[in-house]
Formats: C-alpha cells, structure tokens, sequence
C-alpha cells in the first residue's frame, strides 16, 4: 500500500475468516498443499509453514488429501456453512 | 519477472481431464513430438475434477446402450442444434477410453460376470456407469502424462494466442507464482481450458461458491476469440440444479439409480427425469414461480444399506466436503431432504452447449488448432466426452505439428499482451480484482439471466461495453497471483458480452429456460433450427451470424411426445 502525503490510503484491509487451517506443529513445510491447490491459495510464510493466502477457497479438498502429515483441515467458508 | 521462451511441437493449454489425455494420446501417436502442457494450477489437480468423480454420465457400453440411441437422445436433449457426427463418434469410441482408463486402475461398477453395471438416469437410454473410488481420476492421468514424457509447466496461466492469419502458432502466458512472461511457439495448439463457470453470482453470496471449479474462468472461450475462431452455442447457458448453499451437484445421478428423486416439500415426485437440461431447469423455474419452492432431493424412503452406499459414494468423490456441509447444518439423507437450488450462470458444453466450434475431428475454425472439453461444443458431453474428445484432439494436433515448418512469431502481438498482462501490476493501489469481479457478474445475473428481454438485454450489453472501457482499467493487483485473478476479470467480461449478443440474435426460445427469450417465446426450427456464431471480426468488433446444422446421419423418429426433435423432419 502506498501513502501520499496529500490523501489517505486508497485501499483498506478487512478481516475475513480463513477455511484452510493448517496445524503448524504438524507441518513440514513440503509444500504439496501449495503445488496442488487448483486457485493457488495457499502459500508457505517465512518459517516455511502452510497457511491460506488468498480468500478464494473451492473447499474441494486436495490439500487436506495429499498433505502427508494430516496436518491441513479444510472447513467451509463462513458464507457456505 | 523475467521473460521465458518454449518451443514445441503440440502445445496443450490445460491439463484438466482433456488435456491429459490429449498430451497422451499425442505422445502415442508420435513419441518423436515434443508435447507441452501449460496450467495454470497443477495437472494433478486440475481441471473440473480436482477430486475425480463419481461416475460417467453417458458411457455407451456394447450390450448395454448403442451409438445410435445415444446420439438421437442427445439430439432430442440439445433441441436439434447439434453436430450428430461428432456425437456419434463420441459414442463410438468412448468405450475404448472405459477400457483404458480400466487399465489404468480406475475403478469401475461392475457385476459379477465383470461386466460394466450401467443405469438410467437420461430419458431412454442406459448410460450412467459408476465409478465408486475414482477420487485419484486426476492423479492416474497425471502420472500418465509424466510416464509418456510429456512436459508438464504448471502454474502457467495462458491468456493470448499466437496467429499466423487464419493459424494459431502458439501461445502467450503468465507463471501465476513468479510474475514471468511466457512465450511458447507450438506447430499445433489444443485449446483444453475448460468452461466459463464463473459469470453468474452465487445463491450463498461467496463469490467463489461456484457449480464449477472456479479457476475454469473462461480464458479458452476469451483466447479462442481474440485468435479469430469461432464460437456457437453460447446463448445456451448452463444452469444447473445444485444443493441450496453448497452449490454441488445434488447427485441425482447418483441416488437415483438406489431410488431417490426430486421432490416438492410434501415428498411428492415432482419430475419423470432427472436428467440435467434446459427442461428440467424450466420446470423448476415454474415450479419456483408457482410457489412451489423449494425443491428437495429426497432419500429419506431409502433403506439403511442404500443411504449407506450413497454416502460413501458422495462423500469421498467430487465434492468430499459435502459431508461437512450437511453435518454443520445438523441435516442427515435419512431423515432429511436435500434442499436444492439453481446454480449460477455459465458456459459449458459439458452439461450444455456452449463452447468453441469443432467438427468431428476436434477441428476449430482456425488451421492447427484444436478444442476439447467443457470449452468445445460437443453438446452435454461431460467427462467422457473431454475424454474421448481429448483423444481425437491429441492425435489430430501431432498429425497435424509433424507437417509444420514452425513459425516465428509476431513481435507485435507479443508486445501487444505483455502490455495488457501488466496493467494491472502497475496499479497496486487499483480496485482488487474481487470487486471488479463482483460487479460484472452482478451485471450478468442482473441482466442477461433468462428469462430474457431485449430491454434486460440491451442494457446489459451497454453495461458490459461501459464496464470493458471503464472498469477494467481501474483493476489493480500487487502480485502475479493477483494478476492472474485480475486477466481472469478479463476473461469474464469477453464471455459476458458473447452471452448478450448471442442472445439477442437468435430470436426465439430454445433450450427449455436456457434460451428462454419473453420478446419470442415459442421455439421457431423454420427460421433457427441454425447455429449461432460469435467471432472476433476483421475490425476487432464481434460479429454474430448465422450457421447451419451439419447434415444428419441418424434421423429421430417422429414422436408426438418427443422434447423437439421430433419435427426435424418435416
């Protein structure tokens, strides 16, 4: 985000729920949740750790499938439940 | 953000059900061809079926249905607007594809002869064969792409195609991770990017709810368009009966066959046929307009080994977080029906008919290029025709490569997309995608939703054009994720303004409600048993014309009951 002296900030960050909650102490950082996520939603942070990145979930559940430690749970987003 | 250049032989832009196979079947025919798959999301899970699927809809198994049955009730189910030689091929030689795919270790229903178990859930013939643990569909193609050395680059979205004149020579793209540019010249390009299945807004309100798997965002109708080939149906929208909120399939087809059906709130049968068409859809939009609303699915009646069946079936295939959505609500299929819904707005020859125009030989309007999928118009083909059309495809696109020179591209056209492609990254400050998103599907459902007016319609066009000058340069994204979302935005716009136009050419009604036009509300086969062409004219402007049906081969019988058809011979 940019600042201007002249006008305040032009975009505003909201909170949104996340639906992709991934067990950090259960995550290796392998990164399969990221690679097969058909919106590219997930993304590692600086500890290499999964977490959901962007607000755009299909809930269809490959990552929660093929992550090899169980660590990632799927849940619906908020508007579908 | 660098610039990356490919060359290959056949170039396949997405690896969903379609473009796997293609990539195989092209590496089949000609192992010597360099075979290249562009996703932009990950061939293992890409595509319509990230987590497989339950079932093929219209398998035409030997003994159980015929070719020619199948591709007469396909006529009668697209109103007559239909290529019957591309259908029938389809007929034809999708069994061999049950047969391989068998081989591969998909699993299939079978009895205890080991023959194929098929049921009925069209209105004659037997087609629906189950496929009870196909969950891993995407990964057993995948790998057979990987076996057969084809390359695979994922996380490459492609957004313009390459021409030479009336040929497409490759293709542009964006890496959705590193913010790359790519260039890929190709002798031969299938177009396998699914349908546009994001148009309409959702009954739950999120915006990514959608039928469809949202990154099926129209990018193969858009650069099937912008390359100059033509593309027909798309005035017949797909709309589809889903769960209420959930927006998957009810599953019908599934339940059916163990007695389930479609109910009004007292339980009472309320259609003959599940089967998903423009009909069916305009039943219940009766049905909703009568107060009679809403409908149910209803299996409440079955017996505890049924349900049993059916839960394992649904909740581990497709859509696995059905289950989820049905627990939360405190809801059980043995005590409750499932409330059903009409799914949002969108284009799809897989349940519909909407898509690029191909032939029999998966041909487009345009030299060495080649459609297949829910973005190819093979009416109501659904998994087994990306598959089989995937096929033909593949070997008709290395025949085709293995004659080329190969062609430089034209710098302009390069220079032109990579231009348009960053825009969006230059104004991080700009509107986010989501709500530029938002507002031309609200502009879709608001106006070009049937039933369809002229007035409704004209106006949605104005907004949409108000929208292609206005809103899409106000688009910002600050990484190559959120530029790919934003070209996405794009995608949508060019498909919106196809749906209007081509709805307000063909003036009647067609497609049950699809196609259901208030200014001309009967169906007219005197003046429009024709296809409806779009296409991107010599001045940039879309035209809309007229073409007609391919000759029949197979004729329908005259049958006073028949849903259309019937007439064609007169």
């Amino acid at each position: 985000m940019s600042f201007s002296a002249h006008v305040s900030p032009r975009l505003i960050t909201q909170r949104v729920e996340a639906s992709v909650i991934i067990d950090r102490d259960k995550c290796i950082g392998c990164g399969i949740c990221v690679q097969v996520c058909p919106m590219g939603i997930l993304a590692l942070d600086h500890e290499g750790k999964a977490y959901m990145k962007y607000d755009e979930c299909w809930y269809c559940t490959p990552c929660q499938t093929d992550c090899p430690v169980d660590a990632v749970r799927v849940h619906l987003p908020y508007l579908i439940r | 953000m660098q610039t990356r250049i490919y060359e290959t032989d056949v170039l396949i832009v997405g690896g969903g059900t379609a473009g796997t196979m293609a990539a195989i079947k092209a590496k089949q025919e000609n192992p010597g061809l360099h075979v290249l798959v562009l996703d932009k999301a990950d061939i293992r899970r890409s595509g319509a079926i990230a987590m497989g699927m339950d079932g093929l809809n219209n398998a035409v198994i030997p003994g159980k249905a015929t070719p020619e049955e199948y591709t007469l009730e396909i006529t009668e189910a697209n109103d007559g607007i239909i290529d019957q030689r591309a259908v029938y091929r389809q007929a034809v030689e999708c069994y061999d594809i049950v047969r391989e795919l068998d081989s591969w270790g998909v699993d299939f229903e079978k009895d205890e002869k080991g023959d194929y178990r098929v049921y009925r859930v069209h209105r004659k013939g037997r087609y629906v064969l189950p496929m009870p643990k196909a969950s891993d569909l995407k990964l057993i193609l995948a790998k057979k792409v990987k076996q057969m050395k084809a390359q695979a680059i994922n996380r490459v979205m492609a957004t313009r195609l390459l021409t030479r004149g009336n040929q497409a020579i490759g293709a542009l793209g964006l890496d959705v991770i590193t913010g790359d540019f790519v260039i890929v010249k190709a002798k031969a390009v299938v177009l396998t990017a699914g349908a546009a299945g994001r148009m309409g807004l959702t009954d739950s309100g999120y915006l990514y709810s959608t039928y469809e798997n949202p990154a099926n965002s129209g990018d193969g109708f858009a650069m099937a368009y912008h390359a100059g080939a033509e593309l027909t149906g798309i005035e017949c929208y797909q709309i589809n009966p889903t769960m209420k909120d959930y927006n998957g399939p009810a599953c019908a087809y599934v339940a059916g066959p163990f007695g389930a059906y479609t109910a009004n709130y007292r339980g009472e049968r309320v259609t003959g046929c599940d089967y998903w068409s423009g009909e069916l859809i305009m039943t219940m939009w009766k049905l909703a307009n009568q107060g009679q609303w809403p409908l149910f699915l209803k299996m409440t009646h079955l017996d505890e080994a049924s349900i049993a069946k059916i839960e394992s079936i649904l909740h581990s295939n497709e859509r696995p977080s059905r289950d989820c959505f049905h627990q939360g609500r405190g809801k059980n299929y043995r005590n409750d029906m499932v409330e059903l819904h009409f799914s949002e707005v969108g284009l799809c020859s897989g349940h519909s008919a909407a898509g690029v125009l191909v032939n029999h030989e998966a041909e487009t309007s345009m030299a060495g290029l080649y459609a297949a999928g829910d973005m190819a118009c093979v009416p109501h083909q659904y998994l087994l025709g990306a598959l089989t059309f995937g096929k033909i495809a593949g070997v008709n696109a290395a025949r085709f490569a293995a004659s080329q020179p190969g062609y430089e591209p034209d710098p302009a056209q390069i220079e032109a997309e990579r231009e348009r492609m960053f825009r969006p990254l230059q104004n991080p400050d700009g509107v986010p995608h989501h709500q530029v998103e938002y507002k031309i599907r609200r502009i879709v459902t608001q106006y070009l939703m049937p039933p369809k007016t002229m007035t409704k319609l004209e106006i949605g066009l104005e907004r949409i054009l108000h929208f292609r000058r206005v809103d899409l340069n106000l688009l910002g994204a600050r990484d190559p994720h959120e530029l790919g979302r934003a070209l996405e935005v794009h995608s949508i716009v060019d498909c919106a303004e196809m749906m209007a136009r081509a709805s307000m050419f063909r003036k009647e009604s067609r497609w049950g409600f699809y196609h259901y036009f208030l200014d001309y509300p009967e169906r007219d086969d005197k003046n429009w048993l024709k296809r409806v062409v779009v296409r991107k004219g010599k001045n940039g402007k879309m035209e809309v014309y007229t073409k007609e049906v391919p000759p029949y081969i197979l004729f329908p019988h005259l049958e006073s009951e028949s849903v259309g058809g019937g007439e064609l011979l007169s």
